[in-house]
């Protein structure tokens, strides 16, 4: 367990977001993760996000299943409710939450023995339906709760903590999202707030399923060499070129925004996403550009981060259902029941 | 097994027809439109005023094998199965054999006479009436289907003639069902005429049992168990609905879906002017039944009233997250219209083989509130009542329906319906509740019920909480702690135990002189009440008791030891609700005896009344 302790009276005033509220107003209760543990960074980026965006901590709803990664909805942002659900069932749970209430900002933290393998049917179902929630995988390669296994994510020849290596192709969360034709596909490194913190933040702007691999290197089980999701390997590996910057439009002057020719993309509920270098011939609105890049990438041994694919023009789960824009957790029981003389009408037909 | 006959309900003096006491038994080719037809005289018999019940028996299959469907007309009322057929419709070639055997002494075929009948398939104690279907239909029609289709549709014409249907009343009815479709009413129209007058001139005129017009109907609606379980979810407010397709529920979701498309659509106005349509509901076809309750877990979580429907092979799967919501105390609606296990078993067929399982549903120390419906109409005031005990409570209710119930049409009483009727959204905290509480304890201030309030998330601002299927105090925190973890589960026990208060009682009906009682439930309702009245008639009054709800309210404790022995009757092999009755009502076993019926198809009063001779003379040996 980390020593994370802060002190309770800030040593000095603490800056303050538009609705009045600090970066302390974000945070949840201490981890009980390994000292270094990847996830922690996740959080840490996670709460500067929400903080920079403003959001009401109480709208956000924090979903998860079983895990280490799936315990961090505790970590952050007190306020919001969270369900720490079971292994693997992130998804539909938060699905039928969604349906239930749009009107809230879903966090889903699931992990890659959580989604990629229990999970992996319904995770790939909720980006079918393309579910409008974040939907994190804190991605690294092997299972730490039950101490040290491979996950479905682990690189062929990706060796484990006592030595023997894995022989079985992974599944690339990347990859099978653009398959599947996911409209917000991103992979980022735990230890990279710089550029995750962008990333979730258009995020929760984006209309649909966001789908964030966050590569999370498991100190205890899987940060050796020989591991290919080290922080070490990551670090080597990792191909930096699709950096997005999150400008938040609804707040900031839109004169002043770089027109430097950039490419630029709208976020649904109001944002920009600026892409700061991207590499010749790289489209990120283009899916089929992407999957050429990761592919190509991965054989080389490289691991593409940033903001890979987005797509603001796919409906999301509510509008291809076109369900009420009141949440439906809010309309009266009145409007809802026929009541007693469509009953006397409806039941004309069976007699 | 043997099938004796119940004595004739009315049979008449020597001569006399018997009137509105018979069975008719269609032996078809699945996939040829023969429900329609089916169908057809069903309606025109209920609208007759006759008491009719319809049984599809039908395979898993969507064409080419044999499928049957009974209708049992009764003044009386009784709806179980027959077994013993006035008049089977001889359709299918392949089971010739099989339908024409099963026939009584001095019953009717009626077969298309276009081929002559094998000899082999003659009997000398049966009646054979020949209509030329196929030759009436292949001069009549042109299209190789339509002349497949109006062969139904002209038998039912000659059946009409035969029992006595009244035309007008089948005009009225194809005038219904196709006012869309003029020229498919006007075929269905010919081909009813074909049969129906070939019959007139070509057989006899008077069979010794028909229809005579009544009023035994009145009040009453024609409608199968699954539209009804719809329609009390619509009524109930349910505003999300998760499934997984499945036979034999899969006509719960997709009604619920015809009804919101009907009743909860909206037209709004776009800041642009255009028009659009909203829905207020969702409803989420699911990868897997394991999803379609987690979609229902997590809309009930934030406020909503969610419901899925489906069979035994889909709450085999929804065992872990039925445990999730019985120990995170989330609401949950199910329907469990039940057919025939273990695994796949036989999908369309009927059995009440759930009940153990889902009394018991998942891992761990759980327990779940049952409700178990008898006809279409408990479907409907059960399935309003589910949702109000799973908020109240805080947990999964289970409707234990059948696809005997589910599928079939059943004449029941009309539905009514309050206005006055309010939701129970049970213990749901606000902002301005935990103001003047306090204080917000997710699984402590528990009532005298033993529930605990619950906050909803995104609407209130104050009482977050963190819901967690790990071990938990009753502050929701995370423990390992023996009494902190002890403490919620022990009045997780008791809370459940307190929803029996709630649920609907038993029906008990007393007999005169009666020591022994018959305890059943759901479906079997009908075969045990005509096999009460038969015994009755033959001098033994017994007791009844049909219990419709677990946990098991005091009524049932008390019908049980007001009598020296009891028979349970139900529709699986192994004794459930015998069982449970041992188990949860601490009634000694011996004093319980079994009638079982477990082969798939409905129980009929025959098997309630030989078993119960059974046992009472297993009785008097002792």
């Amino acid at each position: 367990m980390p020593s994370i302790n802060k002190p309770l009276i800030p040593l000095a005033a603490m800056p303050k977001n538009e609705i009045g509220l600090t970066i302390r107003d974000y945070e949840g209760s201490m981890s009980t993760l390994c000292a270094g543990c990847g996830h922690d960074s996740v959080t840490a980026a996670i709460v500067r996000a929400l903080f920079e965006l403003s959001v009401p901590p109480h709208k956000v709803v924090k979903m998860s299943g079983i895990g280490c990664s799936s315990k961090t909805t505790a970590y952050f942002d007190s306020a919001a409710h969270g369900f720490n659900s079971a292994h693997g069932r992130m998804a539909p749970i938060a699905t039928g939450a969604n349906a239930a209430n749009r009107d809230a900002l879903y966090v889903g933290i699931s992990g890659d023995g959580d989604s990629l393998s229990i999970g992996a049917g319904h995770m790939v179902h909720a980006i079918r339906r393309n579910v409008h929630m974040i939907y994190v995988i804190e991605n690294n390669g092997v299972y730490g709760l039950t101490k040290g296994q491979f996950s479905a994510s682990a690189d062929i020849g990706s060796a484990a903590k006592r030595g023997e290596a894995n022989t079985v192709a992974p599944v690339d969360p990347v990859m099978l999202a653009l398959s599947l034709g996911a409209s917000f596909v991103a992979r980022s490194f735990s230890g990279d707030k710089e550029q995750l913190v962008p990333i979730l933040k258009a995020a929760a702007q984006h209309r649909g399923l966001a789908l964030i691999d966050v590569i999370s290197p498991c100190v205890q089980f899987n940060n050796h060499y020989g591991s290919t999701k080290s922080y070490r390997y990551v670090r080597e590996h990792e191909l930096r070129e699709i950096d997005p910057d999150f400008i938040d439009t609804a707040r900031e002057i839109v004169a002043d925004l770089p027109r430097d020719g950039a490419l630029m993309v709208a976020m649904h509920d109001g944002g920009l996403v600026r892409f700061r270098t991207l590499p010749a011939d790289y489209d990120p609105t283009d899916r089929e550009a992407a999957m050429r890049y990761v592919n190509q990438a991965n054989a080389r041994g490289e691991i593409p981060t940033g903001l890979l694919f987005v797509d603001e023009s796919i409906p999301d789960v509510h509008e291809l259902n076109h369900t009420s824009e009141t949440p439906l957790v809010e309309l009266p029981f009145e409007e809802l029941c026929p009541g007693s003389a469509e009953l006397e009408e409806f039941q004309q037909s069976f007699v | 097994m043997s099938v004796q006959s119940i004595a004739a309900e009315d049979s008449g003096s020597e001569g006399e027809p018997r009137i509105n006491d018979f069975s008719l038994k269609f032996a078809n080719v699945n996939g040829t439109g023969s429900a329609s037809a089916n169908n057809l005289i069903l309606r025109a018999i209920f609208r007759m005023g006759v008491p009719v019940s319809g049984k599809n028996l039908f395979p898993s299959n969507i064409q080419g094998l044999p499928t049957w469907y009974e209708i049992r007309v009764s003044g009386r009322g009784h709806t179980s199965r027959a077994q013993r057929y006035d008049l089977m419709v001889a359709m299918n070639g392949q089971t010739y054999a099989e339908d024409i055997g099963q026939l009584a002494p001095g019953g009717y075929v009626l077969y298309d006479s276009t081929w002559p009948l094998p000899a082999t398939l003659l009997r000398d104690d049966v009646n054979f009436l020949g209509v030329p279907l196929a030759k009436l239909c292949g001069d009549a029609f042109s299209g190789p289907r339509e002349r497949i289709l109006m062969k139904n549709i002209a038998y039912a014409g000659a059946v009409s003639y035969l029992i006595g249907i009244d035309p007008q009343v089948l005009a009225e009815l194809l005038e219904e069902s196709y006012s869309g479709n003029q020229a498919l009413r006007d075929s269905n129209q010919m081909a009813l005429r074909l049969g129906y007058d070939y019959a007139e001139e070509n057989l006899p005129a008077a069979l010794p049992f028909r229809l005579e017009a009544g009023t035994g109907t009145a009040g009453k609606i024609l409608i199968d168990g699954n539209t009804a379980t719809a329609l009390g979810c619509l009524y109930a407010g349910a505003t999300v609905a998760a499934w997984y397709p499945i036979t034999p529920a899969t006509s719960v979701a997709e009604n619920f879906r015809k009804l919101c498309e009907r009743y909860r659509r909206r037209k709004v106005t776009l800041a642009d002017g255009t028009v659009e349509t909203r829905n207020d509901f969702v409803i989420l076809q699911a990868e897997d039944e394991l999803a379609a309750l987690g979609m229902v877990i997590g809309a009930s979580w934030a406020g909503a009233r969610a419901f899925t429907s489906t069979s035994g092979p889909g709450i085999s799967l929804m065992n872990e997250l039925l445990g999730l919501a019985y120990y995170t105390e989330i609401p949950a609606v199910v329907i469990n219209v039940q057919r025939t296990g273990p695994s796949t078993g036989m999908p369309t067929r009927v059995q009440q083989a759930d009940l153990l399982e889902c009394a018991y549903a998942s891992h761990g120390d759980t327990k779940h509130i049952l409700l178990l419906p008898a006809d279409p109409r408990e479907c409907f005031e059960f399935a309003v009542q589910a949702f109000d005990l799973a908020e109240r409570f805080q947990t999964p209710v289970m409707m234990l329906s059948d696809l005997d119930i589910g599928m079939n049409d059943w004449a029941v009483d009309r539905f009514s319906w309050d206005d006055g009727y309010r939701p129970d959204r049970g213990r749901v905290l606000t902002d301005a509740d935990i103001q003047k509480l306090g204080h917000f304890y997710r699984y402590g201030d528990e009532d005298s019920e033993f529930v605990t309030p619950r906050t909803i998330p995104g609407l209130s601002e104050q009482g977050a909480y963190f819901t967690r299927g790990s071990g938990h105090d009753r502050y929701g925190l995370y423990t390992e702690e023996a009494d902190a973890y002890a403490q919620v589960v022990e009045r997780l026990a008791k809370k459940v135990e307190a929803s029996a208060a709630h649920l609907p009682e038993p029906v008990i009906r007393m007999q005169d002189g009666a020591t022994v009682g018959v305890i059943t439930m759901g479906s079997c309702e009908g075969a045990v009440l005509e096999a009460l009245e038969a015994l009755f008639s033959e001098g033994t009054p017994l007791d009844y008791m049909r219990v419709r709800g677990f946990p098991f309210d005091a009524g049932v404790r008390a019908f049980i030891d007001g009598h020296e022995r009891c028979i349970v009757v139900e529709q699986n092999r192994d004794a459930q609700l015998r069982s449970l009755l041992i188990l949860e009502a601490g009634v000694d076993g011996r004093r319980l005896g079994s009638i079982l019926s477990y082969g798939g198809l409905p129980i009929s009063a025959v098997q309630v009344i030989e078993g119960a001779r059974r046992a009472i003379h297993q009785t008097g040996e002792q």
